[in-house]
């Protein structure tokens, strides 16, 4: 076998490798991509309902409401991004961050009703929020200044 | 190709790691200063809220200040800029100075967010009031319409009212000067 | 007040200047053929060392005194802390972590001096200290100027914010201590590719000496991975092990290179060939450690573990990045031409070189399928300002097809002689092994719902059976009188044991993978006294008890598992309640059983009808400890290999001489 023939060999198996594993990206790509969308996106323009997608969007206050037809505890709640709400339908137990008012990314699929039924849901602390133990801290590290008035232990 | 040296074609061959990674450091190097102009962020949900007009609410004033309400938006000439803000929180009192400097340049209106009317008064009476309009939304029933992820967030509103730009964090010196005034600027003429 | 914070302040200025001079005198020791100059080096790494060790002592104290004039202690740690999560809190946050990134890249370079003392040559040997040096000084400047750990701040608060209690778990404790000797362990490989490309020059004995840091830096990296995927099994409480997330993306990718590496460096030491390759794996690995940790500090990745994150901190360590590995990819750009393969062996692609080879290049493809998935969402939202998220389809669907061919060819690598393999003898080698994977599968074929499950639980079977064939075939079990076999078993080389250890060890892990793919969970509602059915147990909820621990108050649940009457496991998952923090977090309650994990969570309570009802989710989790148990077992074969004589240091120190290839070929 020449340094030649080894070479060839090399690159063969070198671009089958590479090639598999860009033909397996763009394959998954098309497919497997989970999109983030806002609940006036799925309105408008309406998306496969096989298709997993991330909705994100804030809680509208009020909105939560528990069923139990069943023994899994189902909670349904309204999402949205100041245009439109959707319903969401999710069976399980809500995050310890989830609270109405704020921010919400569920996932999960979309039905002809226009409601979306959740595999998961994922509340999240945005940074730019105060919330109240971070407030708190603050005042502890003596950033807080008490002149502005109480913290804010029960407005929200 | 057949005119470089077999030492430059191999040196060529071995700079694709150097190039990959340059354009990899150059993208990360572009979000990163996006970051920090505040029109990048990885964390956002999509505002679809841009260039639309403001959705549809009335507030009442703090007294003695004038509320307002999304018709009054919608009938302005001349860009206006609302903040969203609450007394308990602390970049919002950060943000005051800038706000203070602001108020030469465009009026502000100013959205008290889940607040007391009295702790608002009592917040803008020790930092210095930059507000020419300043309405209450007790609930934060106005703020999940607009879309606020919390507070402070501003949002400039054009002719129309139209929104034509949304900072989803404190405003700095920085974004006034460099994004801010210039997009003002541009609106206006 | 000895160990103040003002002292580990200077210790840490000072260990950035020793670093300096570490990196530069060697440099101007060699150009001027100063001997003087060189050994300064040595005593450098040593000073350097002891210096961040003070520095690191001291941030220690400071927080085990709650000294909360410095705000690192005030914002992460609290009077009412124990004070185990003290001491390892100083590591739990950006600024002390960087310090022991610091720290633990000094013990790296004390450790080259002193080992490699009589066995390097010296040029070599200086070159590495002080590629180590320049490093280390880059990350303490990043440590004084943008994350100073001893900032003091004025007035100090009476207590601190407390640590976020998610962390407060003695596995996170000891996690980052040594994933981060895993990460920084590879700048000793790096530091040697580097120093090899400034010399021009690379043999065997090069390959063997970046061998033994390799393994050691995989073997942590081995086990910060599985100790932070056990982390979020049992503490996130979500029921699963490994969420594609990107910082655990962000260590998993300098785990394929550094795999890569560490079966490349065996060809480069055994047979003097794929030298440049070699080298460009050792750049590539450091290269992705630190980018793992500049991605989760800068915000750029949406990840549910980042770190607060600062755009200017980013810059900062995107510059210092920039000039690592654009530096160091720029020398390999110019130099590695100039290293012709020149006394190089030529194989054949069957043989033990191409099957390494082959496991290079899928190793490889996996890891630019991770870091593409890892990568396209701020890339798609930089350039066209779509929101994606890549997640667990996007991965299996890229990265199973790509595992698999590399675990078929990881069980044939090791039966192959070097340089040219015949088809017949390997299959003759091989019936035996594939009829018993044969049987092993139908019998799993029971076990297992759909296709894709069963398929990687029999290469499982096959990567654990092949290599015990190999073993046994070696010692010609059954085949020579016992005893005899027993002898030959002891002669073995500790590396073919450990190399077949550790590969079990990945057999293992993937059948631990792919039945955690036949988890079943269910969530219910349950007033106290009912049973409820899962995966053939009854889990009873028996009691809910309030009980205080040292820094919150747990709300306890008695849940019994019973399998057909015979009480399995009792078990207490549990809701704690921080004040310090208003947070609550669920505490998991595991029994593991050889076979599977019951799992328990619970969640909120609920009165409705004056009856008060716990929601609890229930997993059944099938060979989930094998997962971490098998990388146990990988770590456990691949440091058995690394004590293999033949590695070992202390024989050049008795001979002193370079081995010539054909002496390494006899070995």
């Amino acid at each position: 076998m020449t340094r030649k023939i080894r070479r060839l060999w090399f690159v063969v198996i070198f671009i089958a490798c590479f090639g598999t594993a860009i033909g397996l990206i763009l394959r998954a790509f098309s497919s497997d991509i989970v999109f983030f969308v806002t609940p006036s996106q799925i309105v408008f323009s309406p998306l496969s309902y096989h298709r997993v997608v991330k909705l994100g969007g804030m809680v509208v206050a009020g909105s939560v409401h528990w069923k139990k037809h069943t023994e899994t505890p189902t909670v349904t709640f309204d999402v949205t991004d100041g245009l439109k709400a959707i319903t969401v339908i999710y069976r399980g137990i809500l995050p310890d961050l989830f609270r109405e008012g704020q921010s919400v990314v569920v996932i999960g699929t979309t039905t002809p009703q226009h409601t979306f039924i959740a595999s998961e849901v994922l509340a999240k602390h945005d940074e730019t929020y105060m919330p109240k133990e971070v407030a708190d801290a603050l005042r502890k590290s003596g950033k807080w200044d008490p002149r502005f008035g109480p913290p804010p232990s029960d407005i929200r | 190709m057949t005119h470089f040296s077999p030492l430059t074609r191999r040196r060529l061959l071995m700079s694709i790691p150097l190039i990959g990674a340059m354009g990899i450091g150059f993208s990360f190097w572009k979000m990163l200063t996006d970051m920090s102009a505040g029109t990048f962020n990885s964390h956002d949900i999509n505002t679809p809220i841009l260039n639309r007009p403001v959705p549809y609410f009335t507030l009442p004033g703090v007294i003695p200040q004038q509320g307002f309400s999304s018709t009054e938006l919608k009938h302005l000439n001349t860009p206006v800029l609302v903040i969203f803000f609450a007394s308990w929180c602390i970049p919002c009192l950060e943000e005051m100075p800038i706000l203070l400097s602001l108020k030469n340049f465009l009026p502000l209106w100013g959205i008290a967010y889940k607040d007391s009317p009295y702790n608002v008064k009592e917040f803008l009476h020790n930092s210095g009031n930059p507000f020419t309009r300043l309405a209450e939304d007790r609930h934060g029933l106005v703020g999940i319409d607009w879309g606020i992820s919390g507070v402070p967030e501003s949002f400039l509103i054009g002719a129309g009212g139209i929104i034509r730009w949304h900072n989803p964090n404190p405003l700095t010196e920085e974004t006034m000067t460099h994004i801010l005034l210039p997009l003002v600027k541009k609106i206006s003429s | 007040m000895f160990f103040s914070p003002e002292l580990g302040h200077y210790a840490l200025a000072l260990a950035c200047i020793i670093a300096t001079a570490q990196g530069i005198f060697p440099f101007i020791g060699l150009y001027y053929r100063n001997s003087l100059l060189i050994n300064l080096t040595y005593r450098l790494a040593y000073g350097q060392c002891i210096a961040l060790s003070v520095s690191f002592l001291c941030l220690i104290y400071a927080a085990v005194t709650n000294d909360f004039s410095v705000e690192n202690i005030a914002m992460n740690s609290a009077v009412s802390k124990p004070l185990l999560y003290k001491i390892t809190g100083v590591w739990g946050n950006h600024e002390g972590s960087i310090l022991l990134w610091a720290f633990i890249l000094s013990l790296c370079g004390t450790v080259v001096s002193l080992f490699g003392r009589h066995s390097l040559p010296t040029s070599l040997k200086a070159r590495v200290i002080a590629i180590l040096g320049l490093i280390a000084a880059g990350f303490e400047l990043f440590c004084l100027t943008t994350s100073n750990p001893f900032m003091r701040i004025f007035p100090a608060p009476w207590d601190g914010q407390g640590m976020n209690p998610l962390l407060q778990d003695p596995g996170l404790a000891f996690h980052p201590p040594i994933l981060y000797a895993g990460y920084v362990g590879f700048a000793v490989p790096f530091a040697f590719a580097i120093a090899a490309l400034l010399e021009g020059h690379v043999d065997a004995a090069w390959g063997q000496w970046v061998r033994p840091w390799a393994i050691t830096a995989w073997c942590f990296l081995t086990c910060g991975i599985a100790a932070g995927s056990w982390w979020s099994y049992y503490v996130l409480g979500w029921g699963g092990y490994w969420f594609w997330d990107p910082v655990e993306n962000a260590s998993l990718i300098p785990w394929l290179t550094g795999t890569a590496l560490i079966h490349s460096a065996i060809v480069v030491e055994k047979r003097n060939t794929l030298k440049i390759w070699t080298i460009l794996l050792s750049i590539g690995t450091f290269s992705f450690s630190l980018s793992g940790t500049f991605l989760v500090r800068s915000g750029i990745l949406n990840s549910v573990h980042a770190f607060a994150n600062d755009p200017a901190r980013g810059i900062f360590i995107l510059g210092l990045l920039g000039i690592v590995i654009g530096g160091s990819l720029l020398l390999f750009a110019y130099r590695a031409p100039l290293l012709t393969e020149t006394n190089s062996t030529l194989f054949e692609p069957l043989s033990r070189e191409g099957m390494l080879l082959l496991n290079n290049i899928l190793l490889c493809s996996l890891c630019a399928v991770v870091l593409t998935g890892t990568l396209y969402p701020p890339f798609m939202a930089i350039l066209t300002g779509q929101t994606i998220s890549v997640g667990k389809p996007f991965f299996d669907a890229t990265t199973i097809p790509l595992a698999i061919p590399l675990f078929i060819a990881m069980g044939i690598g090791p039966m192959l002689p070097w340089k040219r393999a015949h088809l017949w003898p390997l299959l003759n080698k091989l019936w035996f092994v594939i009829a018993l994977t044969a049987i092993a599968a139908l019998i799993a074929s029971h076990k297992f719902y759909g296709l894709l499950p069963l398929v990687c639980a029999t290469i499982a079977i096959w990567i654990i059976i092949a290599s015990l064939s190999d073993i046994a075939q070696r010692v010609a079990l059954l085949r020579a009188p016992f005893l005899t076999s027993i002898n030959r078993a002891c002669a073995l080389p500790r590396s073919v044991i450990g190399v077949a250890i550790a590969h079990i060890g990945v057999g293992i892990t993937v059948l631990g993978i792919s039945a955690m793919s036949q988890a079943q969970h269910l969530i219910v509602e349950m007033p106290i006294g009912t049973t409820k059915h899962l995966a053939g147990y009854d889990w009873t909820l028996t009691g809910i008890a309030k009980k205080p621990g040292p820094n919150y108050m747990a709300l306890v649940a008695t849940l019994e598992v019973r399998n057909n009457g015979k009480l399995i496991a009792t078990l207490h998952p549990a809701r704690r309640h921080f004040n310090t923090q208003n947070q609550t977090i669920a505490h998991v309650s595991i029994a593991s059983l050889p076979f599977a994990d019951l799992y328990s969570v619970l969640g909120k309570q609920r009165t409705i009808d004056h009856t008060t009802t716990y929601v609890l989710k229930l997993h059944y989790n099938p060979l989930a400890s094998w997962i971490w148990g098998g990388a146990l077992i990988m770590v456990i074969g691949s440091a058995f290999s690394f004590s293999d004589r033949r590695n070992n240091h202390f024989r050049h120190i008795l001979h002193r001489q370079h081995l010539s290839p054909s002496v390494i070929e006899a070995l």
